[in-house]
């Protein structure tokens, strides 16, 4: 139990690094997405959407040679004094960034897209800096798309099982995570653990679903309620 | 409407055409313990020759084999890594009465790829970075290898060191693909591998007694059953290459 306890907590710290690793990355780039006219556009956003489509098998067998020792991202780890990161903690929150990019990216740009520039453009001419600007005109605008963003992500990462088991190793506290555990229990054929920690994750990702549609809604609604006083 | 039945023709046709490679031989499913995969590549491809027969193989650990088969997977073979499995279908009522038996004798073996020599010796040092073992769970060699690690008395100082594969050719993989540098893996899976490789003695781990067993599913599959046969028989020469002893 305390073996399964670990698992949840590691699985916690794996999901919430992931996911604010994601919203600084995945800002910058679904703004450009949303923004840009340039003719690669439709090539970033394929790119950004392939885990969608890919067998996390796919990304798992790539990383385990990429993570190598001698593999391209296990050599830039070394250069920096690392050794290889199969088996980490850090190779499981690589595989995980790829992993979740998509369902963090795609939101942000959904929300970002929708914002009308000239907003943007009347912030401006207020003299509301490049910051200024993204900071009281687009975050406020974009937040359910952030919130969705972040919960989408978070529980991706959470449930997410190809990947870590092909580069994990299955090292208890370091990358024995919870959907490898409940794998483990399984296989072992624990099933009584396994019912515990599976009913738990449902009952878990349950709750934060509908805490982000409540929370969505009750924001749709505010909007409508300001746009009809205006 | 013209287009479609000629479309409907041509898609019979190749169906004709492409079914009589199925129907030609009987097919009988196998489950197959991780470190037998290779053999039985090997195996399937000659039985098929000389028979007309068709073997359909899977492979994973012993364990999740053997929960699969408990849990009613049809399958009409059980090619395990150990005995104990097969005794406990057995006394579960799902084999066939008497067809199980002792078809390899499985050795560990200690792999360094990238080394020029491996012994003892280099397990009780900590200059590598990860020795990969099977899950001690679920895969008897995984097993093999934690009794192999207590016997040393190393079971402790070297956990924190120990990669887990899900079956003995995950942890093959892993040292494959140079993200360990040592691995605890069976000698079948070694026939053609470069590097070190120091045979584990015996007298560090009980012996992997690898049992097949025909499955009630496949009492009455004559190609199981043919290759039950082929196994005790012609399939001996094929097994001790790979590097089995044969009981």
């Amino acid at each position: 139990m305390n073996a399964d306890l670990n698992a949840v907590w590691l699985t916690l710290q794996l999901a919430g690094l992931t996911t604010l690793i994601l919203l600084i990355l995945g800002t910058p780039l679904a703004w450009w997405l949303a923004r840009t006219r340039s003719p690669f556009k439709p090539v970033v956003l394929a790119l950004t959407a392939l885990p969608v489509v890919l067998p996390p098998t796919v990304i798992g067998f790539y990383l385990l040679l990429a993570l190598a020792p001698d593999g391209p991202i296990g050599r830039i780890s070394r250069a920096l004094g690392g050794g290889g990161l199969a088996f980490t903690f850090t190779g499981l929150v690589i595989g995980s960034v790829m992993y979740s990019l998509p369902f963090v990216v795609q939101p942000l740009y959904n929300a970002f897209a929708a914002i009308d520039s000239r907003m943007l453009e009347a912030a401006a001419t207020m003299r509301a800096g490049p910051l200024d600007r993204f900071r009281s005109v687009v975050l406020p605008l974009a937040r359910p798309g952030i919130i969705t963003a972040a919960g989408l992500g978070f529980a991706h990462t959470v449930g997410e099982f190809g990947v870590v088991l092909m580069i994990g190793g299955n090292i208890p506290g370091k990358t024995r995570v919870l959907s490898v555990a409940i794998y483990d229990h399984v296989e072992a054929l624990n099933y009584g653990q396994a019912n515990l920690l599976s009913a738990g994750i449902i009952g878990w990702a349950f709750v934060l679903l509908i805490l982000l549609y409540a929370l969505n809604h009750r924001r749709v609604r505010q909007v409508q309620r300001i746009r009809r006083t205006a | 409407m013209i287009f479609f039945s000629s479309f409907l023709a041509a898609f019979t046709f190749a169906l004709v055409a492409w079914m009589p490679a199925y129907a030609a031989g009987e097919t009988a499913y196998a489950a197959v313990a991780a470190n037998f995969t290779r053999p039985m590549q090997r195996l399937t491809k000659q039985f098929e020759r000389q028979t007309g027969y068709v073997i359909r193989t899977s492979s994973a650990s012993t364990g999740a084999l053997f929960a699969q088969i408990s849990h009613g997977a049809p399958y009409d073979l059980f090619l395990a890594a150990d005995a104990a499995r097969p005794g406990r279908l057995e006394q579960a009522g799902l084999t066939v009465p008497g067809s199980r038996f002792t078809y390899a004798i499985g050795e560990l073996v200690l792999w360094a790829p990238r080394r020029g020599t491996v012994s003892e010796q280099v397990l009780k040092q900590d200059d590598f970075d990860h020795l990969a073992i099977a899950d001690p769970r679920t895969a008897p060699y995984g097993a093999a290898a934690k009794q192999v690690l207590v016997s040393l008395h190393l079971w402790p100082a070297i956990a924190p060191r120990l990669v887990r594969g899900e079956s003995i050719n995950q942890a093959y993989q892993f040292v494959v693909s140079g993200n360990a540098a040592l691995g605890l893996v069976a000698r079948s899976q070694l026939v053609a591998a470069r590097g070190a490789t120091w045979p584990v003695p015996q007298k560090l781990y009980r012996p992997l007694t690898q049992q097949a067993v025909l499955l009630k599913h496949g009492q009455d599959n004559p190609s199981a059953r043919a290759f039950m046969q082929y196994l005790k028989t012609k399939a001996r020469s094929i097994i001790a290459r790979f590097g089995y002893r044969l009981p």
